[in-house]
């Protein structure tokens, strides 16, 4: 077993933990509190191909491996979830259905705006009533004259409502075979009448990030818009997801990296009873189990990703990562700021933030209890 | 016109740094990076090519250390250097300033630089004099702590950082010079540059590739002997100037500063 990564994993790590450190770090405080989309971080993003990494580079990708996109991922989260989710959400749920079920003419047309970051992809499978039970579709999509017409609504999308939003991959009812909905996958450009992205909403984290409800009303798409073989919508969009727990596990790891870094350091500063409070053991088993178990956690959502890269079936392993790490982010962030004591509950230090941002690990791409539905069900239940 | 870069690896800078005991040498084990100093050098050599004032043809790093040194150019080359060298042979290990500015400049030489750029310090030894050492081998001009550096009329016109603002001095090439961290912000490597680094041709020399007398490097090549190390002292604790009245503060302020002459 090798626990070595490669010259180029390495590189791109150190590259985007110092582009998260120089660059995200000094704005992350303020884009949370004045809610602001990172548009200058994404075009930064995009010049370095950190918004396009796992694609080919013939389509402007970055072309390296799920391992390489799990480690950006990581120094992200570590520092900023907005920025973090901004990309992991355009690359592994946006990008991604357009790259694997596009056709040539799709991914000529959308994978270099995308991968370049000019562009942003979202992704539309969550409905008012279609949460884990993604399956209760009620958008629909009907063939008239060479064209879709979309009607329906979508909910909690990210990416959407942007300067720099470019289409939707949704999924959507198209008809029924032997009595049972027949569910395909369709690209919406921004812009095009009839689909409006909603207000933002007041979400408890990710405040940076771009999240709305999506309506659509007669809105026409050429028929040429089908992502993917009609009819394959439901069973395309589980394997997205499949593979976008990585990517949240990932975010994970980084944020309970992140809370712990910042424990770390204010443990080692701050005085108590005349000495660093890093020097009480209380405040040493915490930071210590913490070390603990975000290595674990680590090697469980690289395992996923190696998993992924070798062709193998990485369904559970991705369920349990994104299981693990998002109580773990939770736990992590939470016990950063009883470190920090009345300081946590400020918003000057990033823990704060940390703390808000990681609950949506434990809900969004799937709550816990669906990873453990999934886990359940590859184990035979 | 050809510039050549001289890149260290250095032990990150996240890492808490210590001496071995033993061999009373820095312990170089654990997380690794280029140094930071040198990213700087990249970069002005970057930007000379860029710039267009003068035509260079190639920037080319070149690094001495272990096979692990190899890291240091692949991020060279992914920051956008041409091609690299490396030199490494057991021979080295132990090599002092002299001995390594020797090594150094016996592979610069068949390159025939018309630049050499180098980061002012390296983030672990910081010994602040390499440049010094192979420009007396290369016979060249040494500048060190420059910030700021244009290419006219075939010379270079430096400010170098001094003790009390900045000297420009005026220097003709070819010539060593370090560069200090004020001198520009280096890029960061993009994720292609990163995945193309390894296509980027790798120049491996060993000593007696490069025509080094292994008696002048290593340890039997270093004059210098270490006798001690000592932490440096503890900073004695400042004075603190409670500002009751703004106007007293300010001119306890400026007495301190006049005491001691900083104004």
């Amino acid at each position: 077993m090798d626990f070595e990564l490669s010259d180029e994993q390495r590189l791109l790590r150190d590259t985007v933990r110092e582009f998260a450190r120089g660059e995200v770090a000094p704005v992350a405080e303020e884009l949370d509190r004045t809610k602001s989309f990172p548009y200058e971080i994404v075009a930064k993003m995009g010049d370095l191909g950190l918004m396009g990494i796992p694609f080919p580079p013939e389509y402007g990708g970055g072309g390296a491996d799920t391992l390489s996109y799990v480690l950006a991922v990581e120094e992200l989260a570590r520092v900023d979830s907005s920025v973090c989710i901004t990309m992991a959400a355009h690359t592994s749920l946006g990008t991604m259905p357009i790259h694997l079920w596009g056709t040539d003419e799709q991914r000529s047309e959308w994978l270099p705006q995308l991968c370049g970051g000019k562009r942003l992809a979202a992704f539309g499978l969550t409905e008012p009533e279609a949460g884990s039970d993604a399956g209760n579709v009620r958008t629909t999509a009907k063939l008239e004259g060479g064209e879709w017409v979309v009607n329906g609504a979508k909910q909690f999308i990210t990416n959407a409502g942007t300067e720099i939003s470019g289409c939707v991959s949704i999924t959507a009812v198209t008809g029924k075979t032997n009595g049972r909905k027949e569910i395909s996958n369709l690209v919406v450009p921004t812009g095009t009448p009839g689909y409006e992205a909603g207000e933002p909403y007041r979400k408890m984290g990710w405040n940076a990030s771009d999240t709305r409800p999506l309506a659509f009303q007669d809105c026409r798409v050429p028929e040429a818009n089908l992502l993917g073989r009609r009819g394959d919508g439901f069973k395309n969009f589980l394997h997205i997801l499949d593979g976008g727990r990585i990517g949240v596990a990932a975010m994970g790891v980084g944020l309970a990296q992140g809370a712990l870094d910042e424990a770390l350091a204010y443990a080692k500063q701050r005085q108590a009873f005349g000495q660093p409070i890093s020097k009480f053991q209380a405040i040493q088993m915490k930071i210590a189990d913490l070390s603990a178990q975000i290595e674990a956690a680590r090697l469980l959502t690289w395992r996923a990703a190696l998993e992924k890269d070798a062709g193998r079936s990485f369904t559970l392993t991705a369920a349990q990562a994104k299981l693990i790490t998002g109580r773990l982010a939770v736990r992590a962030s939470e016990e950063a700021v009883q470190i920090h004591g009345g300081y946590g509950y400020i918003e000057e230090y990033p823990v704060c933030r940390f703390y808000r941002d990681a609950k949506i690990l434990t809900i969004g791409e799937g709550t816990d209890e669906v990873q453990q539905m999934v886990i359940a069900r590859q184990l035979g239940c | 016109m050809k510039i050549c870069v001289l890149v260290k690896e250095v032990p990150d800078a996240a890492v808490q740094k210590r001496i071995d005991p033993d061999t009373m040498r820095l312990d170089r084990s654990g997380e690794k990076n280029l140094n930071p100093f040198d990213t700087h050098a990249i970069e002005t050599a970057l930007q000379i090519k860029e710039g267009g004032a003068i035509p260079v043809e190639e920037v080319v790093a070149v690094t001495m250390g272990p096979d692990s040194a190899v890291r240091a150019l692949h991020k060279a080359v992914a920051l956008g250097a041409d091609r690299s060298v490396h030199l490494s042979d057991d021979a080295l290990v132990g090599s002092d300033v002299c001995a390594t500015g020797y090594a150094l400049a016996k592979v610069l030489e068949p390159e025939s630089p018309d630049l050499v750029l180098l980061g002012q310090q390296s983030d672990d030894g910081e010994c602040y004099t390499i440049g010094a050492v192979v420009a007396d081998h290369l016979k060249m001009p040494s500048l060190t702590q420059v910030v700021k550096l244009d290419v006219a009329d075939g010379k270079l016109r430096c400010e170098r950082q001094a003790e009390y603002g900045y000297d420009t001095v005026e220097v003709e090439l070819p010539a060593v010079i370090s560069v200090g961290d004020a001198i520009n912000e280096p890029r960061y490597p993009s994720l292609k540059a990163i995945m193309g680094a390894k296509k980027k041709p790798l120049d491996a020399k060993a000593t007696a590739d490069a025509g080094i007398d292994s008696g002048m490097v290593g340890e039997p090549g270093s004059k210098t002997a270490v006798l001690a190390l000592n932490p440096p002292p503890a900073k004695q604790a400042g004075e603190i100037i409670e500002d009751e009245d703004t106007n007293e503060t300010v001119e306890k302020i400026v007495a301190w500063l006049d005491e001691r002459k900083l104004l």
